[in-house]
């Protein structure tokens, strides 16, 4: 039984994560990120590819990308184009991918040391993330809440086909992060499920503090109060957003390179990771981050104990959770207008 | 010599109504000015078409540049600043929070000192440092937007009804530091019902009559003006506490 429970808490510490970056990307942007579960599986498939000593075609994306947002930058300015601009868009959009490139072609064969992998895995998958904020979303972001979930689910679509280019459809799995492992009564950690839940922990408060104490942080949380209060102070609402992603997708590949030692990942499965991660951040009524974080160990120890007992419906399981849910929310809080620009 | 901001020939729509037509008005250096009129006369409009929240056709000079074409931070960056009727507090973060936050433009030692001027304006956010800004009163939120905004060290402050449902001894004590601004530097576009509290503070007032401006000249003769004193001036003898 208690091995169930560890189970759970492993996987549900993985959706609180999740759950806490849609709540993010949501409370600032309005944005529900469905291409969330897309950032697990480019940093899971990323890492393992490197690992492997293959050239990730991630890389290649994030390069790609940086050129079309690159584009958008300079269309979007044309009226008021300045040199301080244009090479400020040059170096975020075309030459930070292309040195992330160069670095990543320049490692591949070489079988670098675990940490770079990650470090360079997490720098695609962020620099993807952002660029897709900049291309999907800036140009929609004062569009209803409707649009924007059609442009997420897009994206998703999108991502996922190109997953399926970059790292075929045969799973991978990748070097764990550390080998040891001990037994304590009737438990026995291994290393990977301690860097789980460490890193998990670190995460939280790094974000806590982020929000409670640096300025950016403050005026992350502003946007999400009170968009318009916020631009009357000067916060641009693209730079929150940029924020926003950054951080998602950052928390996305994190949790992707952690769980890709642990179960064989396919370029389709981040979706229903992911989704886990969403029906938390649902229970939290897309707002709370505590109740969000306490949803997803629910989610997760409802897993871990129905893929023991009733396999076959474990996932139809874990997805029913969300009605009574949705029921018990709808009969409590009153009708929300939407929030108009 | 060019005044700090000038409008000339504005016009503001919602879709195809127009709200505000062929407005035209200046506010020059150190100037506290005016725009008194009835609910619906197009005042938190302008204002707003002003800052950038709505679309404006005309022009719109402040500082001796074009703004019309401007978004809200790049006018904030320029100086503007508005306290808008609503206020639009950050209302699940501190006091301290909201203040340090409308500073977000500016270079944190130039922020450390605008805390002490906002302080000195306002002792009783000082005492309320650390408490969320939605659990204040109303004359304790309105000067915490008026604090917010003043933050960023603007050129020109534009309040929206400060007075709006606030107790009148509380009014006065707004009225009063909207006088002191004048002294710091800081020119101000006041919107306001309370047309007699208004110009008592102002140097010059404009009067605004269904999108339109009626009247203009200096806050004494617009005062003695006999179709202001019985449209305006009189009803808020009677009804200085209605909303």
């Amino acid at each position: 039984m208690l091995f169930l429970v560890q189970d759970g808490i492993t996987n549900g510490a993985i959706y609180a994560l999740l759950g806490l970056a849609l709540v993010l990307v949501f409370a600032v942007t309005r944005v529900i990120l469905i291409p969330q579960g897309e950032f697990v599986t480019y940093g899971a498939l990323t890492y393992a590819s490197l690992s492997s000593g293959q050239m990730p075609g991630t890389a290649r994306l994030a390069v790609a990308m940086g050129i079309v947002a690159f584009g958008l930058d300079l269309f979007a300015a044309r009226k008021s184009l300045h040199l301080k601009l244009v090479g400020r868009a040059f170096a975020v959009n075309i030459v930070l991918p292309t040195a992330i490139l160069a670095l990543t072609a320049w490692l591949a064969g070489r079988h670098p040391p675990i940490a770079v992998c990650i470090a360079l895995s997490l720098l695609i998958v962020a620099s993807i993330g952002l660029f897709l904020y900049r291309i999907a979303f800036q140009p929609l972001a004062h569009t209803s809440v409707l649009v924007l979930l059609i442009a997420s689910v897009g994206c998703h679509l999108a991502l996922q086909g190109f997953g399926l280019v970059f790292f075929g459809a045969e799973g991978q799995r990748g070097p764990t992060i550390a080998d040891t492992a001990f037994t304590l009564g009737p438990l026995r950690f291994t290393g990977q499920s301690i860097a789980v839940y460490g890193i998990t922990v670190a995460f939280i408060i790094g974000l806590w503090l982020f929000f409670g104490l640096t300025l950016y942080g403050k005026a992350l949380r502003a946007t999400a109060v009170n968009r318009l209060g916020a631009r009357l102070v000067g916060i641009r609402t693209t730079l929150s957003g940029q924020i926003a992603f950054l951080l998602a997708s950052v928390i996305g590949a994190i949790s992707g390179i952690l769980i890709v030692p642990i179960t064989t990942l396919y370029y389709d499965t981040g979706f229903l990771i992911g989704l886990k991660g969403f029906i938390a951040a649902i229970i939290g009524g897309l707002v709370s981050y505590p109740l969000t974080a306490v949803a997803a160990l629910v989610v997760g120890t409802v897993e871990a104990f129905s893929s023991f007992y009733a396999s076959n419906f474990k996932e139809v399981i874990v997805f029913t959770l969300i009605l009574p849910v949705l029921v018990l929310r709808s009969l409590a809080a009153p009708a929300v207008e939407e929030e108009k620009d | 010599m060019s005044a700090l901001l000038s409008v000339s020939d504005a016009h503001i729509a919602y879709g195809k109504v127009e709200a505000v037509r062929s407005v035209s008005l200046e506010v020059g250096d150190n100037e506290i000015v005016t725009i008194i009129g009835a609910n619906g006369a197009g005042k938190t409009t302008l204002l707003n078409a002003i800052m950038g929240i709505l679309q404006l056709k005309g022009r719109v000079v402040f500082a001796g540049e074009d703004i019309v074409r401007l978004e809200i931070e790049d006018r904030v960056a320029a100086g503007l600043s508005l306290v808008p009727e609503h206020r639009e507090l950050f209302a699940t973060m501190s006091v301290e929070d909201n203040l340090q936050l409308g500073a977000f433009r500016i270079a944190r030692a130039v922020a450390a000192r605008s805390f002490e001027r906002v302080y000195a304006l306002f002792p009783r956010l000082k005492e309320r440092r650390r408490q969320l800004a939605g659990t204040l009163s109303g004359g304790e939120q309105q000067m915490l937007a008026m604090g917010r905004a003043l933050m960023g060290a603007p050129k020109l402050l534009m309040l929206d009804e400060p007075s709006l449902g606030l107790a009148p001894i509380i009014v006065a004590d707004i009225f009063r530091t909207i006088g002191e601004l004048r002294a710091a530097g800081v020119s101000v576009l006041l919107v306001e019902q309370n047309a007699q509290a208004a110009l008592q503070i102002a140097d010059r007032a404009y009067v605004m009559e269904l999108g339109e401006f009626i009247l203009d000249g200096s806050a004494k003769d617009i005062a003695a003006n006999a179709r202001v004193a019985a449209s305006y001036l009189g009803f808020t003898h009677e009804g200085e506490s209605a909303v």
